[in-house]
């Protein structure tokens, strides 16, 4: 019975001082399985994968590795059992080179016990193919993109022998070619008979690379289904366990006067004569693939960035913005791309996390800080965007990730920006709160205010947005009204296929 | 999760929360057993004295340290300012006169100009830190060293002595309690306002707890560097007046190695070298903890060698049960 089973994990209960993270789950792995894991941040995919890296102990249930029972495990226990764990996070040892970060810890010696480089490297180059990787194993890690830093990780983990491996959201900085090569290389390792567990909050890419997925919803299994026997709305139905009417509720709203004009910005190598307006109460997608220039435009916008020529008008006044703290005197506020790296304050509370961009707002007379209103200001926020958090005083690391965007929304708020710039606002997010996310950049529209939104999420770009402005290799390609468009005609301005603005003095011959 | 669970949780917190501070009642309660005496008030008072001088240092570097800095120049500095302090009141009848036709000036302009000169030395490591952007490590080393040799070449060596009454009242006592105490309960009152409840100190943390978001929030995280570096050095100004209050003179070499005590109390207070965590009664009970244990070992005779043993092993202890508690956090 259980032989055909890799990975049995039965019955798994884990608690956490006031929550039931676990509640009894299985989990079950054929050998040679993509398998995927799905369900919204907070269901207990994470703990569960780390109870199964020996990180937590499980309070009760069996885990079952190649037949085995397995239990009081340590992590290194699991690699040696042939588990291995690729973190969402990267964290390779930038400053060595590939062939050591591949056999890190795992080092193949001579006789005399010296590190034996040579077969280090031949060994390098052979994983490396195993993974599609061209690299010269002696590069070192830092020189590389992320995708392939991945898939040096998966690398690692080949040749340290592992039979299972998890993946937490590979996918999450790809680009979309990236992807396709992941895919290819995760569907050879499974050919090669190993397995891998696939965590992703993308369903499409559920649907494209799995074989069997197992459904999280409040610390238990919920659904256990082959990816033909199920679409992606049934799939989000189980996840959150009630139906999804309207993940882009999008309701049209009357436009005002010009809110932000941008005239021929550039910045550097990285975009050049990007031109355009936002009216009030008007959305406008950003769309492009990485490395568009999308991000960099609107942090320069915001005085993040020294631009090197351009002008930006609000509200027909040309501005100077040399800095943040211009921009929110401007009326602007921005959520940075990456929440973890230069939105939240994860060792400091949600009162400190909501207010800290409008705190002169709360400084009495007297030059001190008043509490009173701050603590006030966050409960409303707190009520307003629904965040789920036991108090106002938690550190905002403790929240999930669609709580600590709310958050960093709330701190936008505050300020009562005219202009609001988002990137990427839903990424890494569960479908509920995303939905949330998005009803609440609606609402934003309806008050009037003019939000610029960069996405690369095409769903989500044309499901929000009035107009799109595509960006490709540092220039505007387009600027469409988002009517009757579809997703392919996007991807042609983006890669550059299409473009509505070639200067007539650079025009090619063929064009 | 039943109450009693619920109870002991709510235990454990408390002791990880005010951990130092049991730790530092147990320690005079098993001095307090051994000599009697340790726990008498001449003794408590002069326990509160000795810490002074570090625990005001002990405040500023706080600060740095929450932003995510360090100040390896305090000791220099003190030794700076005291003798810019002291060289600008001298008696008359001082036998070696840095100035010898300066006037004997009113009090408060030479500790005026001690404390603004320190608060400039401070605010200059801020300025390479936040400006240049070299680690304050570095910055705070090279301030070191440069600090040494001017305070060597502005009193060609010589120790400055023979200091105005107005200064030596820093030393001595108000109403039986030390001038000390006094000057560093102020300062201790000072440094948590300035850290609680004004801009300045949500800026420290803020770019303790993330620099890179603490400047898309509009924080000018240069300024807010600059302005936290040149209170420490405010801090080390106000320990050099008390310094050449209590000790009476100033030389060059004056106060070495205090900033690793100001630092080690610092830390055994709480205040996190990843920062972004950190308090200010933190700083004064890691100060006290020092304090006593120096002064209770003495007192129960314990060779003064073995002290600084047991002095390392307790700075080595109280982080490791930190990062546990932090860890745990996570």
């Amino acid at each position: 019975m259980s032989e055909q089973y890799l990975l049995e994990m039965n019955e798994i209960v884990k608690s956490f001082p006031g929550v039931k993270a676990l509640k009894g789950v299985t989990l079950k792995i054929r050998p040679g399985e993509i398998h995927g894991l799905v369900g919204e941040n907070g269901a207990g995919k994470s703990t569960l994968m780390k109870c199964l890296m020996g990180i937590y102990k499980p309070d009760n249930g069996t885990i079952l590795f190649n037949g085995k029972e397995i239990k009081n495990y340590s992590v290194r226990d699991a690699m040696n059992y042939g588990i291995a764990m690729i973190q969402q996070e990267l964290s390779p040892v930038y400053h060595r080179s590939i062939m050591s970060n591949i056999f890190l810890g795992n080092e193949p010696k001579t006789n005399l016990g010296f590190i034996d480089w040579n077969r280090m490297k031949v060994e390098s180059l052979e994983w490396l193919k195993k993974v599609d990787v061209e690299e010269d194993p002696t590069r070192e890690m830092h020189e590389l993109t992320i995708a392939k830093m991945r898939m040096v990780e998966v690398a690692r983990a080949l040749a340290s022998d592992a039979k299972l491996l998890i993946m937490d959201e590979p996918t999450s900085a790809l680009t979309t070619k990236e992807v396709k090569q992941l895919f290819t290389t995760m569907r050879k390792i499974k050919e090669m008979g190993n397995s891998i567990v696939f965590i992703t909050h993308r369903l499409d890419e559920i649907f494209e690379v799995c074989d069997q997925i197992t459904v999280f919803r409040d610390g238990e299994s919920v659904g256990y289904v082959k990816p033909t026997e199920i679409d992606q709305n049934g799939l989000i139905q189980l996840m959150v366990g009630r139906e999804i009417k309207n993940l882009y509720p999008k309701t049209e709203c009357t436009k005002g006067e010009v809110a932000l004009k941008v005239e021929n910005l550039s910045m550097g190598h990285s975009f050049k004569d990007v031109s355009f307006e936002v009216r009030h109460g008007e959305i406008l997608g950003v769309a492009g693939l990485v490395g568009a220039g999308r991000t960099e435009v609107i942090e320069t916008i915001f005085g993040l960035h020294k631009k090197s020529s351009g002008k930006i008008f609000i509200e027909g006044k040309e501005v100077e913005i040399n800095s943040s703290s211009d921009a929110f005197d401007n009326g602007m506020a921005l959520l940075t791309e990456e929440r973890r790296k230069d939105g939240i304050f994860p060792i400091l509370d949600i009162r400190f996390n909501t207010t800290v961009a409008n705190l002169k707002h709360y400084i009495r007379k007297s030059n001190l800080i008043n509490h009173q209103a701050i603590t006030a200001d966050t409960k409303e926020y707190i009520k307003k965007l629904d965040v789920k958090t036991p108090s106002d005083k938690q550190l905002i690391q403790f929240l999930s990730g669609g709580n600590q965007q709310k958050v960093l929304i709330s701190r936008l708020l505050l300020t009562e920006p005219k202009i609001i710039f988002l990137d990427e606002p839903t990424r890494g997010i569960d479908v509920g709160a995303k939905s949330e996310i998005h009803r609440l950049i609606n609402d934003l529209a309806h008050q009037g205010i003019s939000v610029v939104m960069v996405s690369s999420e095409l769903p989500e770009i044309m499901g929000m947005s009035d107009r799109i402005m595509v960006m490709h290799e540092g220039k505007v390609t387009g600027i469409l009204e988002n009517k009757d468009i579809n997703q392919s005609v996007i991807m042609e301005y983006a890669s550059g296929i299409r473009d509505d603005f070639v200067p007539a003095e650079t025009e090619r011959v063929n064009a | 999760m039943n109450t009693q669970a619920e109870g002991m949780q709510r235990f454990y917190k408390t002791i990880q929360k005010y951990g130092i501070v049991f730790v530092l009642l147990f320690m005079m309660i098993i001095f307090m057993v051994i000599n009697p005496t340790f726990i008498s008030v001449n003794n408590l008072i002069k326990i509160a004295n000795q810490a002074s001088i570090y625990g005001i240092m002990a405040l500023g570097v706080t600060l740095i340290i929450i932003a995510r800095g360090i100040d390896l120049s305090m000791g220099s500095q003190v030794a700076f300012a005291g003798l810019i302090i002291a060289s600008l009141g001298q008696l008359q009848t001082a036998t070696f006169k840095v100035y010898p036709n300066l006037p004997e000036l009113p009090v408060i302009v030479p500790i005026a100009v001690g404390l603004l000169i320190a608060t400039l030395v401070g605010a200059t490591n801020g300025f390479f830190v936040a400006i240049t952007g070299i680690p304050a490590f570095i910055a705070t080393l090279g301030m070191t060293t440069i600090l040494r040799g001017a305070c060597l070449l502005y009193t060609k060596g010589q120790p400055v002595t023979n200091l105005v009454p107005g200064i030596v009242f820093f030393g001595e006592s108000l109403f039986g309690i030390p001038m000390p105490v006094i000057v560093y309960m102020l300062m201790a009152l000072l440094t948590y306002i300035l850290l609680n409840h004004t801009r300045f100190g949500s800026d420290a943390y803020a770019i303790g707890g993330n620099v890179q978001a603490a400047r898309v929030s509009g924080i000018n995280v240069s300024l807010a560097t600059i302005k936290v570096f040149a209170f420490s050095g405010l801090m080390c100004g106000v320990a050099a007046l008390v310094f050449a209050g209590r000790v009476r003179s100033v030389h060059p070499g004056a106060a070495t190695g205090y900033e690793l005590t100001a630092i080690a109390a610092t830390t055994i207070g709480g205040t996190s070298q990843t920062g972004g965590i950190g308090t200010v009664w933190g700083a004064v009970v890691g100060t006290l903890v020092l304090s006593v244990l120096r002064n209770g070992l003495t007192m129960v005779g314990v060779d003064g060698y073995w002290q600084q043993i047991v002095e390392g092993m307790i700075i080595i202890g109280a982080v490791i049960i930190d990062m546990r508690k932090n860890a745990k956090a996570n």
